[in-house]
């Protein structure tokens, strides 16, 4: 229940920021309504940052305590980092179609990087749906996140030297916005998108992850029951009970 | 310390004489990065000026490409008729098996490099004994780097039935910065380091493969013992 308050609260919190955002604040005078793209864009980047930081923290913890709840709470940040690493790419080719006028900027290092964190963490989502053992899952997984984990520093790296190193960005990237410079009202809307972000993650990972659970406790039924169909089959001896697939047998 | 490294040679060493005794995973790799190379020139061609621009981007790309049939098929030979059961039963350590891969595949990729070297000379016309000394270097930090991360995954996915698929779905974004930084130095050291990026991108790549070494040791054992 308390849950589901929380799930109201982060409800109100994203309306009340959105809305103050598109009418409260003010446009900005050089690139219009266009800038408000950026209250959805920082807090998306943020939050799928701090996702794939839990995802590898969790599968660490997992493989040191074999606790399989390391590996739910890894998939919940998983999947919800993936939504918020779209949410962030979509929302900056919103930005940049008017503002740079194309889509997809390949002068432009983050966004480079962050295409990159899209195709590692989906990557990591779809070995997880290959393999249904849940240790064998949660293994494979820990070993992506963690691996994933380490290349993204190198990959932020190696894309801000590819660019830097023949030309320096021309255009303000959109974090150049938040320089100092800004107005309060925007620092201020900015930040409320982001606290009310945050808490709709904090809601969003609770039931993800009460989901794991869930789907874990069917999986084990699902085995269980399996097992106590062959063993009925087998003692009122009927020959063979093929499993069916997904249903593996260990 | 030295028995790990006793350890991952004697792998290697088996890898490499089963390779040589007629499995032939290396020679097959080699003629499908030759076809790459090939109709890389068919799609940007026959623009010669173009193709030589390209040539280091397609190089690692052939590269990158057949590495992934080579180190994923240094790790299928190995489950096959159970080999792999007895292998993870060696009272050896799971680091030392998993280096002993990687430079099985590290070596597969050196000679797949190297044989593909003459290739891009001839066919993108570019000429590369001119700097042969940063693109050996090259050659060998980059596929070193690329073998890493590759085995570690291969580890993973060996069991899956979908391992062609997701083998390169796992491994190429992680490649990405290595690739980034190959071509980097390839191309510079073509062009003979005029901006003097070479030693910058070179570090990167060294950088890499320590990072990449050390996460595929550590974590090896948990693919193995799946």
């Amino acid at each position: 229940m308390r849950t589901r308050t929380l799930g109201w609260v982060a409800l109100v919190a994203v309306v009340a920021a959105t809305l103050n955002s598109l009418v409260g604040v003010p446009a900005d005078l050089n690139q219009g309504d266009a800038q408000r793209v950026m209250y959805i864009h920082v807090p998306s980047a943020w939050l799928a940052y701090l996702s794939f930081g839990v995802t590898a923290l969790a599968g660490i913890g997992w493989l040191w305590k074999r606790d399989l709840r390391f590996d739910w709470l890894a998939v919940a940040s998983a999947e919800i980092g993936v939504m918020f690493t779209a949410f962030t790419l979509l929302a900056g080719a919103m930005w940049g179609r008017p503002v740079w006028g194309v889509f997809y900027q390949w002068d432009d290092p983050r966004i480079l990087s962050t295409t990159i964190l899209l195709t590692l963490y989906s990557g990591y989502l779809l070995l997880r749906r290959m393999t249904d053992d849940p240790i064998r899952r949660a293994n494979r997984a820990a070993v992506v996140g963690f691996i994933a984990a380490l290349d993204i520093p190198i990959v932020h790296f190696s894309v801000e030297w590819w660019r830097s190193i023949h030309q320096v960005a021309t255009f303000g990237s959109p974090a150049r916005i938040l320089h100092p410079a800004a107005p309060g009202a925007f620092v201020i809307a900015l930040l409320s998108m982001l606290g009310a972000f945050t808490i709709a993650w904090i809601y969003l990972m609770i039931r993800r992850y009460q989901l794991a659970a869930l789907e874990a406790r069917i999986d084990e039924a699902a085995r269980r029951g399996t097992l106590a169909a062959a063993r009925a089959a087998a003692e009122a001896g009927v020959p063979e009970v093929v499993p069916r697939a997904g249903e593996a047998i260990r | 310390m030295a028995r790990d490294l006793e350890v991952a040679l004697a792998v290697a060493r088996k890898d490499a004489l089963a390779e040589l005794r007629g499995r032939h995973a290396t020679g097959t790799t080699i003629f499908f990065a030759a076809i790459v190379l090939l109709l890389f020139g068919f799609a940007l061609g026959p623009d010669a000026r173009r193709l030589e621009e390209a040539a280091p981007g397609l190089m690692w790309l052939a590269i990158v490409f057949a590495g992934l049939l080579a180190v994923g098929r240094l790790h299928e030979t190995e489950t096959e008729d159970d080999a792999l059961e007895q292998l993870a039963l060696f009272p050896v350590a799971r680091h030392a098996l998993y280096l002993g891969k990687a430079l099985a595949g590290f070596a597969a990729m050196l000679v797949l490099g190297v044989a593909l070297l003459p290739l891009v000379a001839l066919l993108y016309r570019v000429d590369l004994l001119a700097a042969w000394l940063p693109l050996g270097l090259t050659l060998v930090l980059g596929t070193a780097g690329f073998a890493a991360v590759a085995t570690a995954y291969a580890a993973l996915t060996m069991r899956m039935q979908a391992r062609e698929v997701l083998l390169p779905l796992l491994v190429l974004p992680v490649v990405a910065p290595l690739l980034l930084a190959a071509v980097k130095a390839t191309t510079a050291a073509l062009a003979g380091d005029p901006f003097g990026e070479l030693a910058s991108w070179l570090q990167l790549l060294a950088g890499f493969d320590v990072l990449m070494v050390i996460a595929g040791a550590v974590t090896y054992r948990f693919g193995l013992e799946d």
